[in-house]
């Protein structure tokens, strides 16, 4: 319409909605994004303050009776609580007096007293728990919520990797095309050809154990699909007139990748960044059940699933669902927010 | 008069919800007849309205669009808006059909051709495949196929794009249509393609009795074809009537203000009139005539000496094939002048361009700049010629990064050149520059997206000026933009020769365009110079055929003497 008009708008001197901006509003719009966001926000503020040791610091704590039941079904019974407490207080038989024979009869009663001085406080274990215990007594929901921390670390760290691995190989591979194109593309191959859980399994292998290694993992198994995007995005846009336009004003070939070309992909990328981060949520979840993945003194939700397959058989449910419900509910809100993010990110501006 | 037209429009609006809270309104309330066995224009503007109507006719706009219950089609006694989706399928490609803009991405690739049109005969005429197939053949003869035995059996992509227009035509004759829309059909075609194509569609209009609704932005079309012409501009019908009394008695000021801007072949102003002369004072032609051409004494700035570029198709496995784009192209370009570079698509003009700027390399040749070779220049002794070769884009959509602001794009050349001492000079400067392209100095801040494509190109031109440049390379830079945007550009870049002496090379496919800007004119085809001379002497006098063929494409506009022959 302004074509027809002159050019004389009022001068406004501000800085005028971005496109992110514009994309936020998007964002906002979108009922089911934002509630989506609220509950990813929940969650990393959760594992943020479990980190910081706000809630669920005590996890490791043997509070409740084995297998103690979630207090919504106090009622229960608990045979395997009842076993547990009738070994230890089951054996009243007086033992045989053997003092004249023990040599260290006479220091029995030094030891006593000293022992004395320790005080033990003997917990009282408690018969029910917030969502119920583990096979130690341990609160299952704090579990949970502990077991979020390094989940969602794994997850996202990993998807950034990922990303960043996929992101540089795939700018390179479609900007110069040619014989880097070729190398990569032969590079991607060879690594796709190899089944994905076995590649996993042969590098969980070589590596020792740990939150570091299982990152690791899957940033250098998860890029390949990151990478063909990109590589695609920069094909794309390469041909563009307004890379031609930044090449003949004297750009590098730097500026031209990663100050013109990126910005342009950044919606693809961050998509991909966030469908990873559900993948490898998941991943790191597999992995722990399968026994490659975090360390043994730590709790993920991935060894609670391993823990559970045992507990199920003897009907103790809990454990299961709180580490399979808080997993589902964030991936779930993860995927859904991703969607909103690419109908918000997609610059329909021609 | 009623029954004589074949279709009537009236009050038609048509309303786009854009969002949840807001609508636009695209088509404000037009009314025309269509008559029958007549060819009608309809002439606009981008955002004038003009295919919102032709696709409410069809009854194909998209889901977003309100049409008010007082706006009536009437087609045969019948309302089209309110007819049922069968009725109005069984209407669309039999009574009424319709031929776009591009005829690449209309016609499905995995299909023969010949199957295509049979499509539409067994759907609409319920005929036998065999039938169809016969049928097909007689089409592709009729819209002057060669070999159409053959042809039927080509994929779209085996054929050219004259001659995938002409299969679009043949499917949209295939039931005999009582109406013919043409959206803009000879838009994408080289110059002496449209010609072939308009001709070909006013002799099917005769032979068959139908009615055509053209729907155009180019005054010279419609003088050619057209019988009536409607104007719109921003959805409302400015003006109507038959061709003659539009051309000979325009009454409205955007009409007049149509048919002044276009640059004439006859006539070579100053400055060219653009819409505000007309909207405000009422405009005035009286403007003076511009001396062009180079003499022997001009000082030369830019020297190409037999250059050719060859692209490399891969043939087979090891197997290379040599396509050249440009073959041995020598030209002088005079210092404060412009060289007009013609040719039509696939003749090496924009190859020429981009090698210059070594945005492409070059095979062989040289490109002299004040003596020194450029082509030999290492990629950091070029860093200094860059800025002073400069180019702009034809599709203004594009070649802006849509991520920058337009601070960001004005800023970045001169961040790379050291041009400002600090980034609050670069500042000062990039807002006057806006000010010199006549935008207002808040563009700095806004993202291209805001701006219509007259308004970025204007941007392109400041990103440029940024460098202070010598040599500009105009790529097709105006061939875009509607006319009267394309009026204002050209008298902008005028007005920058005169004030800093930039020297031009302007490659258009728009002869009169380049007819206006140009002193001196080169003509290629097939990669190779036809013939380079001053521009009003190859209009006058034309030495090769190929020029001659050229010139003879231009679409005249109207003639008085069309009416009586």
């Amino acid at each position: 319409m302004s074509a027809v008009l002159p050019d004389n708008a009022p001068p406004v001197m501000h800085q005028s909605p971005g496109l992110w901006t514009l994309a936020w509003r998007r964002l906002l719009n979108d009922r089911v994004g934002v509630f989506c966001l609220a509950i990813v926000v929940a969650y990393v503020s959760m594992m943020l303050a479990s980190y910081a040791g706000l809630v669920a610091g005590d996890w490791n704590k043997e509070k409740g009776v084995s297998y103690a039941n979630p207090s919504f079904l106090a009622g229960a019974e608990n045979l395997e609580a009842r076993e547990v407490t009738n070994r230890d207080f089951g054996t009243t038989a007086k033992p045989v007096d053997l003092s004249d024979i023990d040599p260290l009869a006479p220091r029995y009663k030094e030891w006593e007293e000293r022992a004395a001085k320790i005080a033990v406080t003997e917990v009282k274990r408690a018969e029910t728990l917030a969502f119920g215990g583990d096979k130690w007594g341990r609160d299952v929901l704090e579990k949970a919520i502990k077991g979020s921390e390094v989940s969602i670390f794994v997850g996202l760290t990993a998807a950034l990797f990922a990303t960043l691995i996929g992101t540089i190989l795939g700018a390179l591979a479609g900007y110069w095309g040619g014989r880097v194109n070729d190398f990569l593309e032969w590079f991607y191959n060879i690594f796709t050809s190899i089944p994905y859980i076995l590649l996993i399994l042969a590098f969980a292998a070589v590596f020792k154990r740990g939150l570091d290694t299982i990152i690791v993992i899957l940033a250098l198994t998860g890029w390949t699909g990151i990478y063909r995007l990109v590589r695609a995005e920069y094909i794309k846009h390469g041909g563009r007139e307004y890379v031609k336009a930044a090449q003949a004003i004297g750009a590098s070939h730097f500026s031209r990748m990663f100050v013109h070309i990126l910005p342009n992909a950044s919606h693809v990328i961050l998509v991909q960044l966030s469908q990873h981060v559900v993948s490898f949520i998941k991943a790191e979840v597999i992995l722990s059940f399968l026994g490659l993945g975090v360390p043994v003194d730590m709790v993920s939700w991935g060894t609670m699933l391993a823990e559970a397959q045992n507990e199920l058989v003897i009907g103790k449910w809990w454990q299961l669902f709180a580490a399979g419900a808080s997993m589902a509910i964030l991936v779930t809100a993860f995927s859904m927010l991703t969607d909103s993010l690419r109908d918000a990110l997609d610059p329909k501006l021609k | 008069m009623s029954e004589d037209n074949l279709l009537q429009v009236q009050d038609l609006r048509v309303t786009f919800q854009v969002d949840k809270h807001s609508t636009f309104e695209a088509v404000k309330g037009i009314s025309f007849d269509i008559p029958v066995n007549r060819t009608m224009a309809l002439v606009g503007e981008s955002g004038s309205g003009k295919s919102v109507s032709a696709m409410a006719i069809l009854g194909l706009l998209p889901d977003n669009a309100i049409i008010p219950a007082t706006s009536r089609i009437l087609y045969g006694g019948a309302d089209l808006l309110k007819a049922t989706p069968e009725r109005l399928q069984d209407i669309r490609g039999k009574d009424i059909s319709v031929i776009f803009q591009e005829p690449m991405t209309s016609l499905n690739p995995v299909f023969p051709v010949g199957e295509q049109i049979g499509e539409v005969l067994r759907l609409h005429m319920g005929m036998t495949p065999r039938a169809a197939a016969a049928r097909a053949v007689e089409l592709l003869s009729e819209v002057g196929i060669p070999d159409p035995q053959l042809r039927v059996r080509s994929f779209p992509h085996e054929l050219s794009g004259g001659q995938q227009q002409r299969v679009m035509i043949a499917m949209a004759i295939a039931c005999e249509p009582k109406l013919l829309i043409a959206d803009e059909p000879t838009t994408a075609l080289d110059v002496t393609i449209q010609k072939q194509i308009l001709e070909l569609i006013a002799g099917l209009q005769e032979k068959h009795h139908m009615s055509v609704l053209f729907i155009t932005h180019d005054l010279g079309v419609v003088g050619e074809i057209a019988d009536h012409v409607v104007v719109m501009q921003n959805g409302v019908v400015q003006e109507q009537g038959p061709v003659r009394a539009i051309f000979e008695r325009p009454q409205h000021p955007y009409t007049k203000a149509l048919l002044e801007c276009r640059p004439r072949l006859d006539r070579r102003p100053m400055r060219l009139p653009v819409i505000e002369d007309f909207m405000t004072s009422g405009g005035s032609a009286n403007y003076d005539e511009r001396p062009r051409g180079v003499t022997a004494g001009d000082a030369v700035i830019l020297e190409v000496k037999s250059l050719n570029k060859t692209f490399f198709l891969k043939e087979g496995f090891f197997g290379k094939r040599a396509v050249p784009a440009v073959k041995d192209v020598s030209f002088k370009l005079a210092r404060g002048k412009t060289l007009g570079l013609v040719g039509e698509s696939g003749s090496g003009k924009t190859t020429v361009g981009l090698t210059l700027m070594r945005l492409h390399d070059a095979t062989s040749g040289e490109v002299l700049f004040e003596g020194r070779n450029l082509l030999g220049l290492s990629d950091k002794e070029m860093m200094a010629y860059r800025r002073r070769i400069q180019i702009i884009f034809q599709n203004p959509y594009a070649s802006l990064n849509p991520r920058f602001t337009v601070g960001n794009i004005l800023t970045e050349p001169m961040k790379i050149h050291g041009i400002g001492k600090d980034q609050k000079e670069r500042v000062e400067m990039a807002f006057h520059l806006l000010s010199r392209v006549g935008l207002p100095e808040a563009s700095f801040y806004k993202y291209p997206h805001e701006f219509s494509g007259g308004q970025r190109q204007r941007i392109a031109i400041a990103r440029c000026l940024t460098m202070k440049p010598d040599v500009l390379i105009c790529d097709e830079s105006v061939s875009a933009l509607d006319v009267s945007v394309q009026a204002q550009v050209l008298n902008l870049l005028q007005d920058l020769q005169d004030e800093y002496g930039l020297s031009y090379i302007f490659i258009s496919h728009d002869l009169a365009v380049v007819k206006y800007i140009s002193d001196e004119i080169m003509v290629m085809n097939q990669g190779e110079i036809v013939e380079i001379a001053n521009a009003d002497e190859i209009y006058l006098n034309p030495k090769q055929d190929y020029t001659r063929k050229l010139l003879a494409s231009i679409p005249k506009g109207w003639d008085a003497n069309r009416a009586v022959a």
